[in-house]
């Protein structure tokens, strides 16, 4: 029987089953930030076993509040610093290094096809666009990780989504995600693997694939996962070159981990794009969508771009050319929040920078912030956010605020209107 | 082993968030106790004051997709910290699930209609749980009204109650 790309990982990094339904994976890649690390490290401490299984295989970065912005993030910020440089964690990304955890780690290289990697954040599915199996655990999980290099998944089944069609232009992969989410539900993928595949997903770029893999936790997902292919290998040659004599012997070597024709699937869902408009949610939860036109005109106080699901050089580019030449309603506040400090200082060489500060933007460092309301860009009780990120929980950017989920480009357009609004037209 | 035993908390809605049961904002902190006064701080439900019913409670029982969203370990912690340890309902989202397990905290899950009955028998009145992890059964009781809820665990969920958590259990098994 043919296996999934999930089970081919699970395979391959098994450790044991100590019940037959759950298994104990090795892990490639530990990553770790500033809110749920810290937990961990104290316990570990207090434990008296203040260890980590590998320093090599453990990435840190501090993301989610920087600079600090009290005492108490400052705190949060020491503990996994002192922790990084008391274990020798090279890759540890402090400032002026560092960006939003799910962007920075990808473009560092840390992620291949065939990994096994956690850290203490529901989007780590990000990185199942490499082809890994990548997912979001807790803090115990991470702890355990961390010391022992191990953890514990139930057997995964896995939910086949082929994207069919051809998108519009002006349709982007976070428009594809959120219908995906509307069809299917928030609950719709709990306790599976997502494996898309399909002609629309091999025509995307890794950073299309990671907007689209980054929101299968919003539909409950494990991972999100693509089949690695010259696109993955494309964009890891840097990283990869001296491991493999050309691209064409990296891809041999990677195909290993794509799904056998006869894998066993929980489900299969075509999903075809082909009439996909721009889409947005509205409500409180990730699976209330619709298209953005029917929602045209509604008000919003502020416009966030940015994010572990759209902060990526792509999702710039796209909201900047809406933004050439025009200028931020004056009802609006618009934050820009580039994700890494590669994207900042490419966005800088190819002028996106002047284009989002002509048009009134304020630019911020890369930093997770604003996204879960913890800071940058906090919304007060009653505002309206239209946001790239990835959640629209109730308060979910501040206290009784509102967030309306939607790509960079509708995002950049809403700014300009100052009511939710898109510069997509259907072909005459 | 935790204590599962104590007075019901039930909340009447499918799909209650992690942002919901703590919101992100007190995700600054560094230690679980410090999250105590804001568990639920967030969530809107008809009648549902955070402050006065969550006091003396030592169980949840909700609907579906119950812990959804975050990663946030802070969630059970901060149900933890406030004397609940088992949360009962349809189903949980994975990360909850696996969260609870790893600090030795019960979730249960029970079939929709258990659920459905539960409701509409127990909510409203003051109910009391007390759990037999043995026999892997609840009991429910208000006045007047009792009843009993068979339950199963997979071996490593259980493995993990008894151990008190997976720190514990993986320090002996890896």
């Amino acid at each position: 029987m043919g296996k999934t790309i999930a089970e081919k990982i699970f395979e391959s990094h098994r450790v044991n089953s100590p019940d037959g339904q759950v298994e104990v994976l090795r892990l490639d890649r530990v990553f770790c930030h500033e809110i749920t690390t810290p937990i961990a490290i104290t316990d570990l401490m207090d434990r008296g076993m203040d260890r980590v299984f590998d320093p090599d295989k453990i990435k840190a970065v501090i993301d989610h509040v920087t600079p600090a912005k009290d005492s108490k993030t400052a705190l949060q910020g020491k503990i996994l610093r002192d922790w990084a440089r008391r274990h020798g964690i090279r890759d540890f990304f402090d400032i002026g290094q560092n960006g939003v955890c799910h962007a920075l780690f990808p473009e560092k290289g840390f992620v291949r096809p065939g990994f096994t990697v956690i850290m203490g954040d529901s989007h780590t599915c990000t990185h199942g666009a490499f082809g890994a199996f990548a997912a979001g655990v807790g803090t115990t999980d991470l702890e355990v990780g961390i010391l022992k290099g191990v953890c514990a998944f139930r057997r995964p089944a896995t939910i086949r989504i082929e994207i069919t069609g051809t998108l519009k232009p002006g349709v982007a992969a976070k428009d594809v995600i959120l219908s995906i989410i509307g069809r299917i539900g928030v609950n719709g993928a709990t306790d599976h693997v997502i494996e898309f595949t399909g002609p629309v997903v091999k025509a995307m770029t890794m950073e299309e694939r990671m907007t689209l893999c980054n929101m299968a936790i919003e539909a409950g997902g494990t991972s999100g996962i693509c089949a690695p292919d010259e696109t993955t290998v494309a964009f890891l040659w840097p990283f990869i070159k001296e491991e493999y004599n050309s691209p064409g012997a990296a891809l041999a070597e990677y195909r290993r981990w794509c799904a056998d024709e006869d894998a066993v699937y929980a489900r299969e869902i075509t999903h075809d794009v082909s009439d996909l408009t721009p889409q947005a949610t509205f409500g409180f939860k990730p699976d209330q969508v619709k298209a953005v036109a029917e929602m045209a005109g509604t008000p919003v106080d502020q416009v966030y771009i940015g994010s572990c699901t759209n902060g990526r050089i792509e999702d710039l580019r796209a909201a900047a050319a809406v933004l050439k030449g025009k200028t931020v309603s004056p009802a609006v506040r618009a934050i820009l929040a580039p994700a890494t400090p590669e994207v900042y200082r490419q966005a800088l060489k190819e002028g996106l920078i002047d284009t989002f500060l002509d048009a009134g933007f304020c630019v911020t460092n890369p930093t997770c912030g604003a996204c879960l309301g913890m800071s940058n860009g906090v919304l007060a009780d009653g505002e309206v956010c239209a946001s790239t990120t990835n959640r629209n929980f109730k308060g979910r950017m501040g206290k009784g605020g509102t967030v309306h989920l939607m790509s960079p480009a509708s995002a950049a357009a809403t700014a300009v209107a100052g009511t939710i609004s898109t510069l997509f037209r259907e072909a005459e | 082993m935790k204590d599962f035993n104590g007075k019901v908390l039930f909340l009447d809605r499918s799909d209650i968030n992690t942002d919901e049961i703590i919101p992100a904002r007190y995700l600054t902190e560094v230690t679980k106790e410090a999250l105590k006064p804001y568990l639920l701080e967030d969530l809107e439900l008809p009648g549902f004051v955070p402050s006065r019913d969550i006091q003396e409670k030592k169980a949840v029982i909700s609907r579906s997709n119950f812990g959804c969203g975050s990663s946030r370990e802070h969630a059970p912690w901060a149900f933890e910290v406030n004397g609940i340890n088992v949360v009962i309902a349809e189903n949980f989202a994975r990360i909850f699930r696996q969260n609870m397990f790893n600090c030795g905290m019960l979730a249960v899950e029970l079939s929709r209609e258990e659920i459905e009955g539960i409701f509409t028998d127990f909510a409203g009145e003051e109910t009391s749980l007390s759990v037999d992890f043995e026999q892997r059964r609840l009991y429910l009781e208000s006045k007047g009204k009792k009843a009993v809820y068979p339950f199963s665990l997979t071996g490593f969920d259980a493995d993990l109650i008894t151990a008190g958590g997976w720190v514990a259990y993986a320090d002996i098994n890896y």
